[in-house]
């Protein structure tokens, strides 16, 4: 169906976000969010399209769409990290984790799973760019990071619940780190068990899980209800930032 | 023949016949006895007739042989170029068959369907052509000598002393719509050869001397005429079937050979075949068992069954007949078959005999109306006297004795009773005796008595007492009566006894038929039929038995060699045929023809193999293996193939009830199938509709809604989605599990976290908002192999279905516990639970609980829990919660051992 040319004003000069999506209706609902919220849009409908814009345009965040025509979304991704750190979130529908955790090995930074809602969409966008601008500025990210009644202090290696102190063994504390420095980023099982034991347990997800149920159970007010460390079915955990 | 009303299965075949033949062309042959009689001519001649009609007609391929008539006619009609064919250097003229197909005419003119076609044709012989023109719906007219005939071949052979190479086989003559005699007496037929009109002179001169003998002709003018009544004759059988006509119409042509146990009987059978090939006509073979018949000696009966082995090869039929009197008996089964003439052998009994018996060959003379009897001479005959009988179960010794004691106890009465009574009393007394030993029914032991009785009445009681001199000559008459009456009253008890006999064994296998059928009207299923059949034929036979039935490809297989026969029969009723004999199983599957022991076919087999046919299908084979390797007469072959029939018929019936009850599966299938489908495509279809009214109701141009009404629009069109995409998914997880293409990724995972997940889940889509879910797991809850996506789907299903069918506010729980080597999972709510008695049921895919109208839900949710907890090799179940409401449990098998970790790390 040829695009209509009807489109709203976009701003002037919020974020630049790349729609590399070839399903015109996804297309025009996310249009439609993210202008209204302020962002500015820039649209392809092929892969090869969508990395040539993003070569060209330098947007501030991809959203990649893993079904695209002519070109694999992993394979996307791969070539686009390959010369560009834009925080890349990739949209696939559910009951295909493998495909997303792929993706997230392979460069991608988040994922959003269809059909999703606009508060979700919202609140990866600003995770992505919370965390561009911090690196931009900062380098190897903040050294405290407060969420909710949680703080984590990287620097003093402490973690304070509300005004209790928690203690961690270190490879529990090697994994809030982990999911820290990406706050709000979801982390996969391979990567969160480089990050916490060192290169050559990546096959043994079963750790990570037992030990964020650790996890929970010393942070979280109820376990089975995290608020901050939040499970991502089949992919991963994300340390949530609300 | 001897239903009055036609059979059934020959109609059907004749009918199917004759509407494949609708679409079939029409053939009709010229026939003639040789070469030059006209054939080409008339068939010309009908063809300008039929094109006087109208037809279009073509010729294929029409020799004149330089004949000027033909020739003539051969003009003003089309003719289909002929095809140049290289052969040896000469250049032929061969009919073109594809010139012909492409050309398609109405009636195709095709000379000499005996001939060879040139090596580079798509047939060898010309009739192929034919037959191929035939089968697009093309009529064919085409000539035929009966040299050409491939039965007669030898016939020929032997009149002229040329051997016809070209040939047409019978069937197709037999198939031809019209056959149309061409017949021309020889002398006509000689004159036109000196005229010129057949052959060139100098060829004309040869053929005389040659083919064209006379002598030839007439014997080839015979056969033509005769070949010609044959189809006539056969026409009107078939007629006649149809219309059920019984009386005997005397032009037919069937011998009637009647034959006993005599050693001439062979000779008789032979001279009968010459006489029926003489004729030209059917004979059937008949034994007919008389009681006289059943008391020769076993050797001599096995000569019977050689003897009519010996005229089946022959080519007669056989049929084994009984009765008191063999003329009556054959002159009643002539009427029935429409038998013109009865031959049987001549006389060889003394004269005697049959002054006192009755001689058969004087009966049928008598008896026999229209029908012609003829005596044939068994050659050198000799006869032998029929031998005293071996008899009876007692040993003949014994009889005598009885013998002497009955004359000694009738002496002493008869001493007791002689002062008060006349002789002429007394004798009556051993006529007592007499009576009495005679009706043991030996002839020797009667013949013993009278004997003696005579000589102990002599002695005792005529006077001159104690000698055996006779005074009065009255008493030689007294002799003469006794000796009489014991004859008689013996013979007529041996006859009694021997049809009692036979017909105690007709009746034995008659009731053995009767109780196979009995059995198998009650019985259903092969697992039950088979052994039933087995056991049955077993008995009567008294020989081991084996059913063979097809697998798959048509390969036989003896059954029970899978499942075994699981006690259903004595082991000993059966045997395992060897390779070769699965061979020769084989063959009869494939032939649907008896083969095997004691046949014309494959003889050096263990077993006899009669094939199962029912309604012109194969079901399977029978093999009959005897004892001690014993040919079956051929009246227990005629037996074996009744029994054979039957059980074949069983087989057909439970495979038929079989692909019965499949087809109404199916039907059930596709019943359900189009209930769902309208089910689900309403369900799918709600909610689409609900959306297209809200939203289209938002995108109306001038309407005045306030912004309340505009969210409350959004709000439902939102839901609405939600919830045809859980619909959506859960009709693809179903689909999924069905096709078995969910693959369960166990990994370790703990409870907790798939728990918290399906939570989220919830709380995202606001289905916890109005009942208070509480979680219970004990601390030490181990980590289990689950697949966490389809586990935590379980969860959100059982937890959705209790929010669902509770009213709000009331509490839902989830708790764990372990049990064994599995954890259990409860998830209870307090609403008003479910119907009892259908816990099971609530498992069914479509299964909705009847409520109060707002069973929003397709029923798959539970449904797919089971396939999830399954495939996870655990088990889902309901039960009532004590306290009200419903429980739902579901257990996960811990396999193994989870990773071993150290805590201080």
């Amino acid at each position: 169906m040829p695009e209509q040319p009807h489109q709203p004003s976009q701003p002037t000069h919020g974020p630049l976000i790349l729609i590399i999506e070839d399903e015109l209706p996804i297309r025009r609902f996310l249009r439609a969010t993210l202008t209204s919220n302020g962002y500015r849009i820039a649209e392809a409908a092929t892969a090869n399209d969508g990395i040539r814009q993003a070569a060209t345009i330098q947007p501030e965040v991809i959203m990649l769409d893993l079904g695209l025509p002519d070109l694999d979304g992993l394979e996307v991704a791969r070539q686009l990290r390959s010369w560009t750190s834009i925080p890349i979130i990739v949209l696939s529908a559910r009951g295909q984790e493998s495909d997303k955790i792929a993706a997230l090995d392979a460069g991608a930074d988040d994922y959003l799973t269809k059909p999703f809602g606009t508060g979700e969409l919202l609140a990866r966008i600003r995770v992505m760019l919370r965390r561009a601008s911090l690196a931009a500025t900062q380098g190897s990210g903040e050294p405290v990071i407060a969420v909710g009644d949680l703080r984590i202090d990287l620097a003093l290696r402490q973690i304070w619940r509300g005004d209790t102190e928690i203690h961690l063994t270190p490879i529990q504390y090697n994994l809030l780190r982990a999911l820290a420095r990406n706050i709000g980023r979801v982390m996969t099982h391979k990567q969160l068990l480089h990050e916490a034991w060192g290169a050559g347990y990546e096959e043994d997800p079963q750790y990570v899980r037992v030990y964020m149920s650790q996890l929970r159970h010393k942070l979280e007010a109820d376990p089975t209800r995290p608020r901050y460390l939040v499970t991502e079915p089949g992919v991963g955990y994300r340390l949530k930032i609300d | 023949m001897s239903d009055q009303r036609p059979n059934p299965d020959a109609l059907l075949a004749r009918v199917k016949a004759e509407e494949a033949s609708q679409s079939y062309g029409r053939l009709k042959i010229f026939f003639g006895a040789a070469a030059g009689v006209g054939k080409t001519y008339s068939m010309l001649q009908a063809a300008h007739e039929r094109k006087a009609e109208g037809v279009d007609v073509v010729i294929g391929y029409v020799e004149p042989h330089g004949r000027k008539e033909t020739e003539a006619l051969i003009n003003g009609l089309e003719q289909i170029p002929y095809r140049m064919a290289d052969y040896r250097g000469a250049t032929l003229r061969e009919f073109d068959l594809d010139a012909a197909l492409v050309r398609k005419p109405q009636l195709i003119l095709v000379d000499e369907l005996a001939h060879t076609n040139s090596a580079d044709s798509r047939h060898i012989k010309r009739w192929q052509d034919v037959e191929e023109l035939l089968a697009v719906g093309i009529d064919v007219y085409t000539t035929v000598n009966v040299q050409h005939i491939e039965s007669l071949n030898d016939v020929v052979a032997q009149i002229t002393g040329v051997i016809v190479r070209e040939t047409v086989p019978d069937k197709v003559v037999e198939q031809a719509d019209e056959i149309e005699l061409i017949d021309l007496t020889p002398d006509e037929l000689l004159q036109r050869l000196k005229e010129g009109k057949i052959y060139a002179a100098t060829q004309a001169e040869r053929a005389v001397q040659g083919f064209f003998r006379k002598g030839n002709l007439i014997a080839l003018r015979e056969l033509a005429l005769r070949r010609t009544a044959d189809r006539v004759d056969e026409q009107m059988q078939r007629y006649r079937r149809d219309h059920a006509i019984s009386t005997t119409w005397p032009a037919t042509m069937r011998l009637l050979v009647g034959v006993s146990a005599s050693p001439s009987a062979p000779r008789l059978i032979r001279a009968a075949r010459r006489m029926a090939a003489g004729l030209r006509a059917e004979w059937v073979v008949a034994y007919v068992e008389t009681p006289n018949e059943l008391r020769r000696p076993e050797a001599q009966r096995e000569q019977v069954i050689q003897t009519l082995r010996l005229a089946e090869q022959l080519g007669a039929e056989t049929v084994t007949l009984s009765g008191e009197s063999a003329a009556d008996v054959l002159i009643a089964y002539a009427r029935e078959r429409n038998v013109s003439k009865i031959v049987v052998g001549k006389p060889e009994r003394p004269r005697w005999k049959d002054l006192l018996f009755g001689s058969t060959v004087d009966k049928l003379l008598r008896s026999s109306g229209v029908i012609d009897i003829y005596v044939l001479s068994g050659d050198f005959g000799d006869t032998e006297p029929l031998a005293t009988p071996a008899f009876g179960t007692s040993s003949p010794q014994k009889a005598y004795l009885w013998s002497c004691g009955a004359v000694a106890i009738c002496t002493a009465l008869a001493w007791i009773m002689d002062p008060y009574f006349d002789p002429a009393n007394i004798i009556m007394i051993y006529l007592l005796g007499v009576v009495a030993v005679a009706t043991r029914g030996r002839r020797g032991p009667s013949i013993l008595v009278v004997i003696l009785s005579v000589a102990a009445f002599d002695f005792f009681f005529v006077p001159p007492a104690f000698t055996f001199a006779v005074s009065d000559t009255q008493y030689l008459i007294t002799f003469g009566v006794m000796l009489l009456v014991g004859l008689v009253i013996s013979t007529l008890t041996v006859r009694r006894q021997e049809q009692v006999k036979a017909a105690r064994v007709r009746e034995r296998r008659t009731a053995a038929l009767y109780a196979l059928s009995r059995e198998f009207a009650s019985l259903r299923g092969l697992e039950q039929l088979i052994p039933a059949a087995v056991r049955n034929i077993h008995e009567v036979f008294d020989s081991q038995i084996m059913i063979l039935l097809p697998i798959g490809g048509g390969r036989l297989q003896p059954w029970g060699k899978i499942s075994g026969w699981m006690n259903t029969i004595a082991p000993e009723s059966v045997f395992s045929p060897s390779p070769a004999d699965q061979g020769v199983s084989q063959w009869v599957y494939d032939h649907k023809e008896m083969a095997g022991l004691g046949t014309n076919t494959l003889p050096g087999a263990d077993a006899i193999y009669v094939p199962l046919v029912a309604s012109e299908r194969a079901v399977g084979v029978l093999g009959v293996r005897p004892e001690r390797r014993q040919r079956l007469t051929p009246e227990q072959i005629h037996l074996l193939e009744t029994f054979a029939n039957q059980t074949a018929l069983a087989i057909a019936r439970a495979q038929l009830a079989e692909e019965a009850q499949q087809a109404q599966v199916q039907v059930e299938t596709e019943r359900l199938r189009n209930s769902l489908l309208s089910s689900v495509s309403h369900d799918l279809r709600t909610p689409l509709t609900i959306i297209t009214g809200a939203t289209s109701s938002l995108l109306e141009p001038g309407q005045a809604l306030d912004q309340a009404t505009r969210t409350e629009l959004a709000q439902t069109a939102y839901d609405e989605a939600v919830r045809l995409n859980r619909l959506v998914a859960n009709l693809l997880d179903m689909t999924r599990i069905e096709s078995g293409a969910i693959q369960v990724k166990k990994e370790w995972q703990p409870l907790e976290e798939v728990i918290g997940v399906a939570i989220a889940r919830l709380e995202t889509s606001n289905a916890l908002a109005q009942h208070p879910l509480s979680t219970n797991l004990p601390a030490d809850l181990p980590l289990v192999p689950i697949d966490a996506v389809l586990i935590e789907q379980v969860l959100v299903n059982l937890i959705e279905n209790a929010v669902r069918h509770t009213p709000p506010s009331t509490p839902i729980s989830i708790s764990c516990s372990t049990a064994g080597s599995a954890v259990i999972v409860t998830i209870a709510d307090q609403g008003p639970g479910f119907p009892p008695g259908s816990e099971e049921h609530l498992f069914d895919k479509f299964y909705r609980a009847q409520q109060n109208g707002s069973t929003r839900g397709v029923g798959l949710g539970l449904t797919i829990c089971r396939g999830i907890i399954t495939a996870h090799g655990g088990r889902i179940w309901a039960e009532p919660n004590p306290t009200g409401g419903a429980i739902f449990r579901f257990s996960l098998p811990i396999d193994g051992s989870p990773p071993i970790f150290n805590m201080n790390e």
